[in-house]
Order: C-alpha cells, then sequence, then structure tokens
C-alpha cells in the first residue's frame, strides 16, 4: 500500500493519466468523423458540403471576432441560466417525488404530458408569452430540460437502498441525516448523467430558440448565415456550439461524476488499485 | 449469576410486541427482559421473526401493537447482511455512526481503526471500498462498526456466519471479553447451538410461529468459563433431554447435522 499524502496524490495522478487517455480515445473517434465529412466533401462539393478543414478556417475567422464572442455568450448564458433553473426545478421534484409515493402518482401524468408536447409548441408558446427576449429562450430550455433532471433523481430517489436506510436508523439516523449522508449520495449517481444531458440539450434547445425567435445569439447567427445562404459559416457556427458544449462537459461534468464513481473503478479488473 | 434474577433494572424490555407485513402477522405477544450486562442468545426456526424482532428492539421497525423499553446508553447493531455504504471505503463505513454523532474527523479516524483492529481488519484493507472485501472482511467490517461508538448494548443477527472457524472464534471470544467485562449487553441471534451456548448467560427460543418465546434456559456457568467439553456436553443435553429444542432445528434447512 502507498501511504499517506504520496499515496493519494499518486492516486490523483494516475487518475488524471485515465482521463487523458479516455480524451485520446475520444480525439481518434473526432478524427475519423473528420474523416467522414471530408468524404462527403469530396462527393458533394463545396455547396453542400464544404470540408472540415474550410469550416474550421471559417470557424476560426468567426472566433477571431469579439462580436461574435458576444453571441456565444448570449447563447451560453440563456443556456445555463435555464439550466440550472432546471436543474434545480427538476432535482428538488425528483426528490419529493422519489420520497413521496404520493406526490410521484401526481406528478407522473402531468410530466407526461410535458414530455408529450414537442418542444417547438414550446418556443411558440413562450414567443407569445415572452415576445422576442431571453425569457422565451430561457422558458423553453427550461421545459425541456428538466423532465430528464426529474426523472433522473425521481429514479434514483426510488431505488435507494432501505437496507443502508434502516441500517443508519439503527445508529440513531434522523431523517435528515439520512437524506444527506445516504440520499443524496445515491441520488449523485444518477443525478451527474441525467445533468450531461440536460445540459446538452439546454444548448440545442437554446440554439434552436434563438433561431425561431430571431433574439440574436448563436441561434440568431446561424439565421443570418442561412439567409446568405452561406453554408461555411452555418457549419462554423454549428461547430462553435459543439465545441462550447465539449468544453463544458469535459471541464466540469465528467471529473466531477468520476469523483463520485471512484469506487465503481475498483470494482473494474483493468481498474488502477492500490 | 443468573442475572434475570438479580432485579438490577433491566437494559431493555420489550411487552406484548406483535408485527404483521402487510397483513402477515409475524410476531405476536412477544415478551422480553434482558438483564443490564446480560448476554442472551435468541435461536429459532428459520422465519420464525428473530430479525424482525431485533429490528423492532433497535427501533429499525415500528411494531404494531407493544412497547420497547430501552435502559441502556448507547446500543450498536450488526445486521444479517453487512450494509455497508458501497462508495465508501472501510474505514470511512466503520465510521460512519461516529460521523452521525457528529464527532470531528480525526477522532473518528483514530476511533475506527481501533475498532478494526478489534475485529482483525488489516490496516491496508481499510483503504479499499465493500466490493473489494472479501464476505469475511465485509462482515468483519460491519461488527467494528458496531463496536466504533462504544456500545453499552449489541444487537448481533447472526453475525459470524461468513467468517471461518477460528476468526469466528475470535469473535466470539470478543463478546465473552466484553460481557465479562461488562462492557455491553447482547441480544445475540444466531443458528448455532454451540455458538449460544458458549458466548450467552441465557438461551431464549422463540416459538416458531413467532407466538411469542417458547422458553428460555440459563446456561450453567459464565460465558468463557466453559470449556470445549462443557459446552459440547450442554448442548448435547439440550438437545436430546430438553423438549424445548425439540423442534429449533426441525425447519431449519440451513442446520447441517
Ligand atoms: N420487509 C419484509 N416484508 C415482508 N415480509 C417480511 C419482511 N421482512 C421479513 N418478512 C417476513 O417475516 C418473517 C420473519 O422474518 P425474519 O427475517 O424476522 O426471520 P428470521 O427469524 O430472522 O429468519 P432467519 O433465521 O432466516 O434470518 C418471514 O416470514 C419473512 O418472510
Ligand atoms: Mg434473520
Amino acid at each position: 500500500m502507498t501511504t499517506g499524502r504520496a499515496g493519494a496524490v499518486l492516486d490523483r495522478l494516475g487518475r488524471v493519466g485515465q482521463f487523458l487517455w479516455s480524451g485520446w480515445a475520444g480525439l481518434a473517434g473526432l478524427a475519423l468523423f473528420a474523416a467522414l465529412w471530408q468524404a462527403g466533401h469530396e462527393r458533394y462539393g463545396d455547396f453542400i458540403l464544404p470540408a472540415p478543414l474550410a469550416t474550421l478556417a471559417a470557424g476560426l475567422t468567426i472566433a477571431a471576432d469579439p462580436a461574435a464572442w458576444e453571441l456565444a455568450g448570449q447563447t451560453t448564458l440563456r443556456a445555463v441560466e435555464g439550466f440550472a433553473l432546471a436543474a434545480l426545478a427538476g432535482a428538488a421534484g425528483g426528490l419529493a417525488a422519489g420520497y413521496s409515493p404520493a406526490t410521484m402518482r401526481l406528478v407522473r401524468p402531468i410530466l407526461t404530458v410535458l414530455l408529450g408536447v414537442p418542444p417547438i409548441a414550446w418556443i411558440v408558446l413562450a414567443m407569445i408569452w415572452f415576445g422576442s427576449t431571453d425569457g422565451t429562450i430561457i422558458t423553453t430550455v427550461l421545459v425541456a430540460a428538466t423532465p430528464v433532471v426529474f426523472v433522473g433523481v425521481a429514479e434514483g430517489a426510488v431505488t435507494r437502498d432501505r437496507g443502508l436506510d434502516d441500517m443508519a436508523r439503527a445508529f440513531g439516523a434522523g431523517p435528515l441525516a439520512r437524506l444527506t449522508t445516504l440520499g443524496l449520495r445515491h441520488v449523485a449517481a444518477f443525478l451527474f448523467p441525467a445533468l450531461t444531458v440536460a445540459l446538452g440539450s439546454a444548448f440545442k434547445v437554446a440554439v434552436m430558440a434563438e433561431l425561431l425567435a430571431n433574439t440574436g445569439g448563436i441561434g440568431g447567427a446561424l439565421a443570418a448565415a442561412r439567409s446568405n445562404l452561406d453554408v461555411a459559416e452555418a457549419l462554423a457556427w454549428v461547430l462553435i456550439a459543439v465545441t462550447g458544449l465539449i468544453v463544458v462537459e469535459y471541464t466540469l461534468v465528467h471529473p466531477i461524476r468520476s469523483e463520485f464513481e471512484r469506487w465503481r473503478d475498483a470494482a473494474r479488473p483493468w481498474g488502477v488499485k492500490r | 449469576m443468573t442475572l434475570e434474577t438479580t432485579g438490577a433494572t433491566p437494559s431493555l424490555t420489550l411487552t406484548g410486541i406483535g408485527h404483521a407485513y402487510l397483513g402477515r402477522t409475524v410476531l405476536d405477544a412477544v415478551d422480553l427482559s434482558l438483564a443490564a450486562g446480560e448476554v442472551a442468545a435468541l435461536v429459532g426456526p428459520s422465519g420464525c421473526g428473530k430479525s424482525t424482532l431485533a429490528h423492532i428492539a433497535a427501533g429499525v421497525v415500528e411494531p404494531s401493537r407493544g412497547r420497547v423499553a430501552r435502559r441502556y446508553r448507547r446500543h450498536g447493531m450488526v445486521f444479517q447482511d453487512p450494509r455497508l455504504l458501497p462508495w465508501a471505503t472501510a474505514r470511512a463505513n466503520i465510521a460512519y455512526p461516529l460521523r452521525l454523532l457528529g464527532l470531528p474527523r480525526r477522532e473518528r479516524r483514530e476511533r475506527a481503526e481501533e475498532a478494526a483492529r478489534r475485529v482483525a481488519l488489516d490496516r491496508a484493507d481499510l483503504d479499499k471500498y465493500p466490493i473489494e472485501l472479501s464476505g469475511g472482511m465485509r462482515q468483519r467490517a460491519a461488527i467494528a462498526r458496531a463496536l466504533a461508538i462504544d456500545p453499552d448494548f449489541v444487537y448481533f443477527d447472526e453475525p459470524f456466519t461468513a467468517l471461518d472457524v477460528a476468526l469466528k472464534r475470535r469473535m466470539q471470544d470478543l463478546v465473552i471479553e466484553a460481557a465479562r467485562g461488562a462492557r455491553f449487553g447482547a441480544l445475540f441471534i444466531t443458528h448455532d447451538l454451540m455458538e449460544a451456548v458458549r458466548i450467552a448467560h441465557r438461551v431464549v427460543v422463540m416459538d416458531a410461529q413467532g407466538r411469542g418465546i417458547a422458553g428460555t434456559r440459563a446456561v450453567p456457568g459464565e460465558p468463557g468459563g466453559r470449556d470445549d467439553g462443557t459446552v459440547y456436553r450442554l448442548v448435547a443435553g439440550f438437545l436430546s433431554d430438553d423438549p424445548l429444542f425439540r423442534h429449533i432445528h426441525d425447519i431449519d434447512e440451513r442446520r447441517v447435522p
């Protein structure tokens, strides 16, 4: 056994190494995708599908323009605001439903209805309610992302190990202590995947809502590119949106999740062990 | 020696306990009282409600009927399955009740390691997650968790079933030692009459259908004062001559003769 602080540092370094290695695999996947893209470009020509390198160049040109950063920032802010509200609402609702079967029975049909309404309908409604403002985008994102978080958290709360709850009760834990030391810890394992999905759909829905509601941001820029029939620019904007998403996911969501899932790695035969 | 007649205030008193799961009665009119510092072995066929009774006594399950009076300071509990937190290391698991008590991190660590030492868990294993431990190690971690809070009463629910013979003896000695030094009293559920006779002041036999206590036998001598020959003779005597024990293994398919 490696002891003390040195061991902890080594352990962490090992996990960083593993993480970078998985990034390498991701890069290989992206390279394959670029190759397919290039093949498509050579088959269909510049107008339909510009070359990946040309798109990248267009993207870099956009990225060099401070005004573009403002647009991207606008979209990110709206997506993140809607996402944060959705995470709060979904987590609180999911916990309540997971812990109280009565709430679950009440909420489930509402959820089915909400999920049944296509996002595009929400955009139209939100446009009527809020006009061409941030409110439209945030509302749409909220409605689209909340159910994902809700379902994940409720599922986590329902599948908690009641044997552990009983154990904690035997050692004198009250409801609050059981929730904070067992319930939330268990739910976290379900919350993070749900948050990843919710964040992704928040960005996508935000761009879509911006495009339809014509409220600037990346969606607005896409709309402009479309009316100019500038495919390279449109693709470049898509590239920028996807890059932003990947950056957020790999610098924030994945590291936090792997911190919560360490014990699962211990069970894997190829896991790094002490 | 027969502690139940010393007249001291009992550490645990169950009166008229009854319980039903989804309308099916599993316990009815169970009365049981343990003297302070007494170790009582609870035996009975599988499914008769021993675990349920222990859960009720420890406050994990609310009984449908009856009263529980606890006069000890603080209890620990070893469940029939280890019930460790899968996401926490063995050390954190052992320290979990200390965390509930709000002890500072350093003290938690020290006391967890001390408890691990008492159950012969290696220091190196304390950094492992339950999934990396053997069945016996998990069970010992669960025992250490119950002992870490320095309880004066412990509920043991078939705690030593996954341990090999040597370790089992060592754990039994731990209970005997604690009982002799009046460190804790215990309600000790077991299927093994030898174990019951070895460690307990008294053997309590539960009714096969959970309808109360079928009977109680004081074990002659003190726990720890009986050598293997004595234990063997006592058990043989119980099984051959005492009608109370006639049926305890009839229904228990887990018992290997
Ligand atoms: N959570 C539960 N829900 C429904 N029925 C239960 C539950 N727990 C136990 N029972 C039932 O209660 C009865 C008594 O169970 P209990 O676990 O107390 O038996 P036991 O005496 O501890 O058996 P064993 O020696 O096999 O551990 C059994 O018939 C069992 O099916
Ligand atoms: Mg049992």
